[in-house]
């Protein structure tokens, strides 16, 4: 099977597009196409459509702009993500910061059923 | 650029955002909606799909199989479809082929038209006022910038895309390639000898053990 790519994703606007090396996408480290990844996998899974993702990542780039703290292309990513998974009520926000703790000290092995 | 800005929550080993992404990727999986085989799967996806391989796809068969050849050229459009790849509706594809006395490259005056559903999105240098201006006044001298010197007796044609019609350049499949595969074909196709600015080069060392 062959997934195919979604033009309204993989031609976003300027302001917004995905970042490209030589007409490819560009992942600077692997959280980043895991993050990109989970953003497009939930929008396939009709969670979201995707006018409301790059609707939150052209928010979040003004927001970031206008507060002078220039994020990465895939935080500001992970940033709408978040926000949108939160909104549809798939987790919580104590759930996540939670989970991220516990990865930051070790104590939950990410691999485990 | 913000390459830099990725220390700043710098945690041991992994970052903020990746311990975050983990996280959330853990938590959805947990949940049922969504497994990390889907997740590969769009992300293998799009780093193949989006870029310029669906072109060289077309490239590659057509270097292989005469009657697509034939048929891409006379209706670039249906002959790219066939392989399953296709814009948005109205849009026609035009394929030019380069010879050893005919090439071609393309651009957009205008603005930055380009055939995004076989070669992905435009390079920054396609959408310059400068290669948009020049590549029409003195091609010759833009596609030695780019490295490619053609002999005066070779003619250069220059194709202007707009909003109905995109160009691709069929580039000449070059000389020593004849034991090769299709797919060892494909994968020496680029993005700039589909434009024009380029030729498709064999590489130095064909080790194939």
């Amino acid at each position: 099977m062959r997934a195919a790519s979604d033009p309204r994703i993989a031609n976003m606007d300027e302001q917004v597009a995905l970042p490209r090396q030589n007409g490819e996408l560009v992942f600077a480290a692997p959280w980043e196409a895991r993050a990109f990844g989970l953003a497009v996998a939930l929008n396939e899974a009709g969670v979201y459509p995707w006018r409301d993702f790059s609707q939150g990542l052209a928010a979040e780039t003004a927001a970031g702009e206008q507060h002078g703290a220039p994020a990465s292309y895939y935080e500001r990513w992970l940033e709408t993500l978040e926000k949108l998974a939160i909104a549809k009520g798939l987790v919580t926000p104590a759930e996540l910061d939670a989970r991220t703790a516990e990865y930051a000290c070790g104590a939950h092995d990410a691999h485990e059923e | 650029m913000s390459g830099d800005h990725h220390d700043s929550h710098q945690a041991g080993t992994e970052s903020y955002a990746a311990l975050r992404t983990k996280a959330l990727e853990a938590l959805l999986v947990e949940k049922g909606l969504i497994t990390t085989d889907v997740i590969d799967t769009v992300v293998r996806a799009y780093e193949q799909d989006i870029g310029p391989l669906n072109g060289a796809r077309v490239v590659g068969r057509a270097w292989v199989d005469p009657t697509y050849k034939k048929r891409l050229l006379a209706d670039g459009t249906s002959a790219i479809a066939e392989l399953g790849f296709g814009g948005r509706q109205g849009t026609d594809m035009v394929v030019l082929e380069n010879t050893p006395t005919v090439h071609n490259v393309v651009v957009c005056t205008l603005c930055s038209c380009y055939p995004w559903p076989v070669l992905g999105l435009p390079p920054s240098w396609y959408k310059s006022y400068a290669y948009r201006a020049r590549v029409v006044r003195e091609p010759r001298v833009v596609l030695r910038e780019f490295g490619l010197e053609l002999p005066e007796s070779v003619e250069i044609r220059v194709w202007d895309s707009n909003s109905d019609m995109r160009y691709m350049v069929l580039p000449e499949r070059p000389a020593g390639t004849e034991h090769m595969s299709e797919a060892d074909l494909v994968s020496l196709v680029t993005r700039d000898a589909m434009i024009g600015v380029a030729k498709v080069q064999v590489p130095a060392i064909v080790g194939r053990g």
